[in-house]
């Protein structure tokens, strides 16, 4: 069976078994592979992507739920949130390993897209889905902390409620 | 920007004309000293280790060792670059394949740096002398008033400058400066650049956009995809296999059987059956739709709970004394105040965040295979990928990736075995992907331990008798069958070499049959021996009714030297020279002081707070770490804040040593919080995140501050030590708050949840 699908702004059908996650359409069919495997079961949050622009565990996202929809990537994520998530990162060299980061990434881009500067418990809350078995937990904060002031409080606001009215 | 390239394009790159590639041959790390330096042109790829240059003046590096977030690639380039006197924009990491030519390349005991520094910088300062020489020699000037910088040479009375592209064809007609003459012109450490400084990582641009290639991502054409279903217990096999149903899943190309494991384990693939199929996902539920009957063999008898009592009843019993100082019995005998303690360390699962996985493709007349794995030890896989399927080593071509997490895992290659042997068997290219549950359940587990601790205190309350006693399951167990007995090997992770001033000190050890396979996990043994020894000294200073802190600086005593070798222990200290890296047990007090410092060590606290500290040497480097915790009226424990200190001798990258540090002692915390795996009837219980449970972004510590110690002694490991002290340091925290004292970890079983027990004892095996 043949489902369409938009990722990074290209379109797509492919003929898979439409209860096949989007993990292993990116992967295996796509060749999208910055988006990782960590668990299958939605607990580690490694292949985290946006669909439609809020953030979704891609190993329990069966492709048939996905027709017509927009699935951004680490491959693919743009705008000013991303690109402060990407250069605080890189400024505080927040990945070790960096398997679990294009997660990590993705979960804190949302993050801020939602809440322009968030708390330390907002933190908490929308980044506990995320494992990183390297434990870089202490620099994830800080970046987000810091990607929050780099974009600026005011900046932030306009494009969160875009954002929410796009929705 | 640095980029990874095939290493034939790398050669074939070289060969062209104007460039210039010096090999290094690099000898067993014992004489890492002395680098044996030879130039190599025209692809010729007989020295081990190349830095080559370009005629367009890049620089290609070739990295031998495992990038898996410690960042080799970093550490090597940053200091080839200082010798070189690099721009370090022009310099690329070709990352190199596994051979016995690039020497020791085995990425784990947190010896990377260690053992390659110096030479390194020798093979570095070499080709800078040999680039000044071509550009004296072509402006005819004397080669002393020449100096090298960012990449050009320079002649300072003249203002001339060239670039090293420029005068790489020269420089390859140079002669190789003797190591004496290299040694001599090496940076001085005041004049470094790049060596101790915070260059950014060269992975991490990648890593935030996607890019990047770990096990998990190759991608050849043709592929097809395997997952195996493997016998629930070591040794067990296959009954009867059903395989109708996958056969009927859409994607599934075949099952394939894979051989019967026979002792000794070592790393050979467990068995079982692999399923075929076009797509992972395929696979997956091809695994699941088998019919599988198992025979469950020797290890059916393995259950941690009454294994428990086994480490227990022998650790009560007096074991084999592996190092002695005066005499521990009658100081006991004697001593005013008597302490006992019993502790325990569970199993625990490297839960690397990318499971093993390995691609294999074989040629097409059949008699060689090329593998691409994420591999700390990737000569280890060549030589387990050749004995599996009876080739020639030669036949077998390691191709290392990023490594998605190692942790001492990825030092075991049984996974690329399996892909080998998968796809030969169904004649095409093979992605073999280990799941989650298969990580878990199938692993090299951290062992399983027990340990007794007796002090003997004066009338003073200063410690004069210390016996420790260890039993666990060995890592020889793996190489050798049957094999019961602690090697000298692990007892010298933190248990043969404490560095404790005390009068009578004694070590010994049980023996106790393994029924899992054994691995190493980060910093290995020092995981229990730092728990045991550290959480000892803290309870010896309770019954002294001293502070913690200044009782195990007691304990620790004056600056000198310690020698387990003259007190009976085979001890080789990571395998670096004493006369290098002796056990200074000035160092160690250092770090205890700073960390005390840094975390306010004796302020007041609030109430339910409490602060607990421990230190430790491993792999030849100095780490103490303060831990506040705050526990409620309900028992929930939060963890506000983390010191850690550092002393790594010569560190090369400031920044990235003390990621290591943040990383590797939450990974510690991590593991004494949660960490647990446990068998029943020999199969491992736990399957999936979160029933085996990791740290997690509320958990950790909301404030963590460490720092690296400044110092010029040589450089000591940085990946591994972090680790064994935050087990400890958490335990003596929570003692602190209330009283409790944790000798059996994890802190949080799953009964236990996220609190603590209000009062009494908690467990069976708890006692003294
Ligand atoms: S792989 Fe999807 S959450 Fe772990
Ligand atoms: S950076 Fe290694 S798992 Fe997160």
């Amino acid at each position: 069976m043949s489902v369409k699908l938009r990722v990074n702004g290209q379109a797509h059908e492919l003929e898979v078994d439409p209860e096949t996650p989007l993990l292993w359409v990116l992967r295996d069919h796509l060749g999208l592979s910055g988006t990782k495997y960590g668990c299958g079961v939605a607990q580690c949050g490694a292949c985290t992507v946006h669909v439609d622009g809020a953030p979704r565990r891609a190993c329990v996202a069966p492709i048939g739920s996905l027709a017509g929809r927009q699935v951004t990537t680490i491959e693919g994520a743009s705008g000013p949130h991303a690109e402060a998530v990407r250069a605080t990162w890189e400024g505080l060299d927040v990945p070790q390993c960096g398997y679990c980061q294009a997660g990590q990434v993705m979960s804190a881009i949302a993050l801020l897209e939602r809440v322009p500067t968030p708390s330390d418990q907002d933190i908490d809350h929308a980044m506990s889905g995320n494992i990183c078995r390297c434990a870089t937990y202490v620099r994830i904060r800080r970046a987000i902390h810091s990607a929050a002031a780099s974009i600026g409080g005011q900046a932030g606001q306009a494009e969160a409620s875009e954002a929410e009215e796009e929705r | 920007m640095p980029v990874t390239m095939q290493r034939r394009a790398f050669l074939a790159g070289l060969a062209a004309g104007g460039s210039f590639v010096l090999g290094l041959t690099l000898g067993a790390d014992a004489d890492a000293a002395s680098p044996s330096l030879t130039k190599v042109r025209g692809g010729d790829a007989t020295p081990s280790l190349f830095i080559g240059i370009t005629a367009a003046g890049t620089i290609e590096l070739t990295c031998h060792r495992s990038e898996m977030g410690q960042q080799i690639w970093n550490a090597i380039a940053q200091i080839l670059a200082e010798e070189l006197a690099a721009d370090w924009d022009r310099i690329e990491i070709i990352q190199a394949e596994g051979h016995p030519r690039y020497g020791d390349q085995n990425t784990d005991g947190s010896r990377s740096v260690r053992n390659n520094f110096h030479r390194l910088r020798v093979a570095g300062a070499a080709m800078r002398l040999m680039l000044i020489r071509a550009a004296a020699k072509q402006w005819k000037v004397g080669a002393k008033g020449c100096r090298a910088e960012l990449g050009e040479v320079i002649h300072d009375a003249s203002g001339r400058r060239l670039g090293y592209g420029e005068l790489a064809a020269g420089a390859a007609e140079q002669p190789i400066p003797s190591l004496k003459q290299s040694e001599a012109a090496l940076v001085p450490r005041d004049q470094w650049r790049y060596i101790g400084a915070p260059v950014p990582s060269l992975t991490v641009p990648k890593i935030v956009r996607g890019q990047g290639t770990f096990g998990v991502d190759v991608r050849v054409p043709g592929m097809l995809y395997a997952v195996v279903a493997r016998p629930p217990q070591v040794l067990g096999r296959l009954r009867s296999c059903d395989d109708a149903a996958s056969k009927q899943i859409p994607g599934v190309v075949a099952s394939v059987e894979l051989p019967v494991l026979e002792p000794p384990v070592r790393f050979k693939p467990l068995g079982g059956v692999a399923i075929v199929a076009r797509d992972t996902w395929a696979a997956i539920r091809g695994r699941a739709a088998l019919e599988l009957e198992w025979e469950p063999g020797e290890n059916a008898d393995y259950n941690s709970k009454a294994y428990a009592e086994l480490l227990f009843e022998q650790v009560r019993e007096p074991g084999e004394v592996r190092r002695k100082r005066g005499d521990v019995d009658a100081a006991l005998a004697g001593a005013a105040t008597r302490i006992t303690a019993e502790y325990y360390v569970p199993h625990l699962a490297h839960s690397v965040m990318e499971p093993p996985a390995a691609t294999a493709r074989w040629s097409e007349s059949g008699d060689a295979v090329e593998c691409w794995a994420a591999v700390q030890s990737p000569q280890s896989a060549r030589s387990a990928v050749a004995a599996s399927c009876g080739l020639p080593e030669d036949k077998v071509t390691i191709h290392v990736t990023w490594l998605g997490g190692g942790f001492g895992r990825k030092a075991k290659p049984d996974f690329v075995v399996e892909a080998a042997l998968v796809a030969r068997a169904v004649g095409a290219p093979v992605k073999l992907m280990w799941t989650r549950e298969d990580e878990l359940q199938h692993g090299y587990y951290h062992t399983v331990s027990a340990q007794r601790l007796e002090g003997g205190l004066d009338q003073q309350g200063r410690c004069v008798a210390f016996l420790h006693r260890t039993v666990f399951p060995p890592i020889g167990s793996t190489f050798t069958a049957g094999a019961s007995k602690p090697a000298w090997g692990e007892l010298r992770l933190g248990a043969s070499d404490t560095p404790f001033d005390v009068p009578n000190l004694q070590l010994e050890s049980g023996e106790v049959p393994a029924k899992v396979r054994i691995g190493w996990l980060r910093s290995v043994a020092n995981i229990y021996h730092a728990f045991a020894v550290q959480s000892f000294a803290a309870e010896l200073a309770a019954a002294a009714g001293r502070d913690q802190k200044d009782y195990l600086l007691e304990l620790i005593g004056p600056p000198r030297t310690i020698d387990p070798n003259t007190e009976g222990a085979e001890y080789d200290n990571y395998g670096s020279p004493m006369s290098d890296y002796p056990i200074d047990a000035g160092r160690l007090a250092h770090v205890v002081e700073l960390a005390a410092d840094m975390a306010g060590w004796g302020r007041t606290l609030p109430a339910g707070h409490g602060l607990g500290i421990a230190a430790h040497r491993s792999f030849v480097s100095y780490v103490a770490t303060v831990i506040e915790v705050a526990v409620d009226d309900q028992g929930t424990l939060a963890i506000p804040g983390v010191w850690s200190v550092m002393d790594a001798g010569t560190v090369v990258n400031v920044n990235h040593a003390a990621s290591q540090l943040e990383g590797g002692t939450l990974f510690g915390l991590s593991n004494a919080l949660y960490g647990e795996i446990t068998a029943k009837d020999g199969a491992i219980e736990q399957d999936n995140f979160p029933r085996w449970r990791v740290m997690r972004m509320p958990e950790a510590p909301r404030h963590m501050e460490v720092k690296i110690v400044a110092s010029n002694a040589p450089p000591g490991g940085v990946g591994e030590p972090p680790t064994p002290p935050a087990a400890p340091a958490l335990a003596n925290a929570i003692f602190a708050a209330t009283g409790q004292r944790i000798r059996r970890l994890p802190v949080f079983d799953t009964s236990r949840r996220d609190r603590l027990a209000v009062a009494g004892s908690r467990h069976e095996g708890d006692e003294g």
